[in-house]
């Protein structure tokens, strides 16, 4: 089962590889990873998402907590929460822009870029509804894809702090 | 005063109460050795290669309970360092490693005896720091000593950039009064509810066993542990890492479990209906085939570390806490507990243990026996090794059959007193750990209980033992082979002994140790090995080299049956399952 985990994680040099090494050597796989530094800009947010049983997430979860740099770890999965994604496309098959653009239409979809040689679009929506999309437009016709991986939030009132 | 950064770390160091720093100088830990060179508080210990630094640091740490420190540079001499971390790491001991790294302006560049330490030791530190500027050093070391100590204890590696210890660059020195991380909390005291939800459980018990590991130790609670089973009076076994922490010779203690433990503990934990794990974590050597374990016993399992609970075996009742305040308040809340437990039921389960004991328990008077055989069983030297040290001896080992015999056969009554590399299954972990334990105990007893192969791996700190002058017993099993490796190949292999005996090639050990400016004995017969040992033993002031030439044909029984078995599934002896 899919299961989205925020870890809040003292933004120090080395810290990340701490969080994606133990994943390694757990015998864990990420499949989206997200980090940047939130409010005070001394710590950073991960959201990081695998794939596992409850024992393995519940296993996984206790060993990120015991990394000295990491503050907080939260499993989004075992409740109701926000999963969003963002992507960024680049194409060049001008006969599909309407197609493309009908697709991400309902991702927010802007053009970014628009010229003789390619076009960039963004989009931005729940995964699930960004991995579809992308199989819809189908790989032949892009050139390139960037995604954020997963950011989430709890729903509701329920928050990860220090 | 100002003080330069290798100035800064001396005075951390000091503050931090360190007595002893084991190590080997190189290019960029100079300045290091230089502020070395003009301090007093500590003493320097100079080894002959690095994995010696960081295994006599881990049995000065294990043997005294306080931390172990080593400083080596970089490169190469941080690579060395590496498997004494993981070492440490896997038996959970407090060590700070500090290591000399290439100036900060040169990281990156594949310079002259640079290697990334940080990145190399990630999985096997408890944590780790590389020093951006050199006025952090004393922040560093508190820090470090704080999470080497505290929680489940482990090695913490600090990587110093030459620049950082530069001796014309000075700073203030500040002491933080004290410390405190809001990344790591770990917890002390358990939860109340799951310690009256424990009590209730033990308390309702009818074959109870108490399953004690290292962690009693590691959280110096054998005093609490002792204080449970008075009021339990419940069969105790130890894992290899727990031995010491219940008394080996009181009437409740059933010896070692797992897969080299006693028929009666393995039995008992197989047919148990509550399991109290305090300080152990369920490893492979112990559980078996984990869905086959212990079928019907509800577990309570106390642990400091979350991750070490319900990771292999499903805790009923998890308790998260320091061992020693966990314990203190189990015995509280049994004590004010107004169910008892039933004794009868107790009595008639201890009586079943005794009956197992009796059909296939350990002969712990093989030594009194005349065998047809003049050649030496190496559990008999374990017995006499026993007799002549009076059991008051601290016991290093190395890693295979002969560890397992003296785990077996050295009944220990004391915690800190049997040191061996347990979850990593270090060779050459012996005779460095004896050293840092003969530092720490100079007056006592220190024996390094090897074998032929793992004594080589680390042969060259007998260089260390004769310039510091310590003098350790070394008795040295040797059966011409790797044992262990032997073992399996004769149970598992058709007996073909791949790259597992080396006989035509072994040096001559009374040489060797003479060559070293130490005492070498030889002993090939039964009859010579009681006087041998005594002999050995009397020589105070001197490092004596016994080498025990054993019957290469022994092996370790009882052994659990594997793959696919449980822990009542044991080989007793060769080809016998019980």
């Amino acid at each position: 089962m899919k299961r989205i985990l925020s870890i809040l994680i003292e933004n120090k040099p080395g810290a990340l590889a701490r969080v994606v090494g133990l994943f390694h050597q757990r015998g864990y796989n990420i499949e989206t990873l997200n980090v940047g530094p939130v409010f005070d800009g001394t710590y950073s947010r991960m959201t990081v998402t695998t794939r596992g049983s409850e024992n393995d997430v519940e296993q996984i979860t206790k060993q990120i907590n015991k990394i000295i740099d990491v503050i907080k770890v939260s499993d989004l999965t075992e409740g109701e929460h926000h999963e969003y994604e963002f992507i960024l496309i680049k194409f060049n098959k001008f006969k599909q822009t309407i197609k493309i653009q009908k697709i991400l239409k309902p991702l927010h979809g802007k053009m970014l870029e628009k010229n003789k040689d390619v076009i960039v679009m963004s989009a931005f929506g729940p995964s699930s509804n960004i991995e579809a999309a992308i199989k819809s437009i189908g790989k032949t016709n892009l050139l390139e894809i960037s995604r954020s991986g997963s950011l989430g939030l709890h729903e509701g009132e329920k928050i990860l702090k220090i | 005063m100002k003080l330069s950064g290798g100035d800064l770390l001396m005075r951390a160091l000091k503050d931090e109460g360190v007595k002893f720093i084991f190590g080997y100088p190189g290019g960029a830990a100079l300045h290091i050795y230089d502020s070395i060179f003009r301090q007093k508080a500590f003493e320097h210990i100079l080894v002959r290669h690095e994995q010696g630094a960081t295994h006599a640091a881990d049995g000065y740490s294990r043997a005294t309970g306080k931390p172990g420190v080593a400083l080596v540079t970089s490169g190469p001499g941080a690579t060395n360092a590496i498997t004494g971390l993981a070492t440490a790491y896997m038996d959970s001991v407090p060590l700070v490693v500090i290591s000399g790294q290439v100036q900060s302006h040169l990281i990156g560049t594949d310079s002259f005896q640079e290697t990334d330490m940080i990145g190399i030791s990630r999985p096997i530190v408890k944590h780790s720091f590389m020093v951006q500027e050199a006025k952090d050093i004393p922040r560093i070391i508190q820090e470090a000593f704080h999470i080497a100590t505290t929680g489940r204890p482990g090695p913490v590696v600090i990587d110093i950039p030459k620049d950082k210890t530069d001796p014309s660059k000075l700073f203030e020195y500040k002491r933080a009064t004290n410390i405190s991380l809001r990344s790591y909390q770990p917890r002390v005291l358990p939860h109340p509810g799951q310690i009256k939800k424990a009590s209730k459980n033990i308390l309702s018990a009818e074959r109870p066993v108490i399953y004690a590991g290292g962690g009693v130790i590691l959280g110096n609670a054998h005093k609490e542990l002792f204080a449970l089973n008075k009021l339990l009076k419940v069969p105790v076994t130890n894992t290899l890492m727990g031995l010491g922490s219940y008394p080996a010779n009181n009437k409740y203690f059933m010896g070692m479990l797992g897969m080299h433990g006693t028929y009666q503990a393995n039995m008992a934990m197989h047919n148990a209906d509550v399991i109290i794990a305090i300080g152990a974590r369920f490893d492979d050597r112990i559980t078996n085939t984990p869905s086959m374990f212990a079928p019907n016993a509800r577990i309570v399992h106390i642990d400091v570390d979350p991750a070490s609970i319900s990771k292999i075996i499903n805790a009923d009742i998890p308790i998260v806490g320091q061992v020693r305040e966990s314990l203190a308040a189990l015995i509280k809340e049994i004590k004010r507990s107004k169910i008892k437990i039933d004794f009868e039921a107790v009595e008639s389960w201890n009586a079943q243990i005794a009956q197992w004991k009796a059909k296939h328990g350990l002969d712990h008077e093989l030594y009194l026996k005349k065998t047809k055989s003049k050649m030496i069983v190496p559990q008999v030297v374990v017995q006499e090794l026993y007799q002549v040290t009076n059991g008051n001896a601290y016991v290093t080992s190395d890693v295979g059959q002969h560890q397992m015999f003296v785990a077996q056969y050295y009944h220990f009554n004391k915690p800190r007193r049997w040191i061996n590399s347990g979850g990593l299954g270090t060779m050459g972990f012996g005779l460095p750990a004896a050293m840092g334990v003969k530092f720490a105990f100079p007056n006592q007893e220190v024996v390094c209980v090897t074998g032929e192969g793992s004594i080589q791996m680390c042969i060259q700190e007998l260089s260390t033992c004769l310039q510091y002058n310590l003098p350790i017993k070394i008795i040295n099993i040797n059966n011409e082979a790797l044992g262990m490796v032997r073992q399996w190949q004769d149970m598992n292999y058709g007996g073909r002994h791949s790259a597992s005996t080396y006989s035509d090639s072994l040096p001559d050990f009374v040489k060797l140790a003479q060559s070293y400016g130490h005492v070498g004995m030889k002993v090939t017969k039964q009859s010579q090995l009681r006087k041998t040992l005594d002999k050995a033993f009397a020589m105070k002031d001197r490092l004596v080299f016994v080498d025990v030439y054993v019957d290469p044909n022994e092996h370790v029984y009882p052994m659990l049956v594997a793959p696919n078995g449980s822990m009542q599934d044991m080989w007793i002896k060769k080809n016998t399952k019980a």
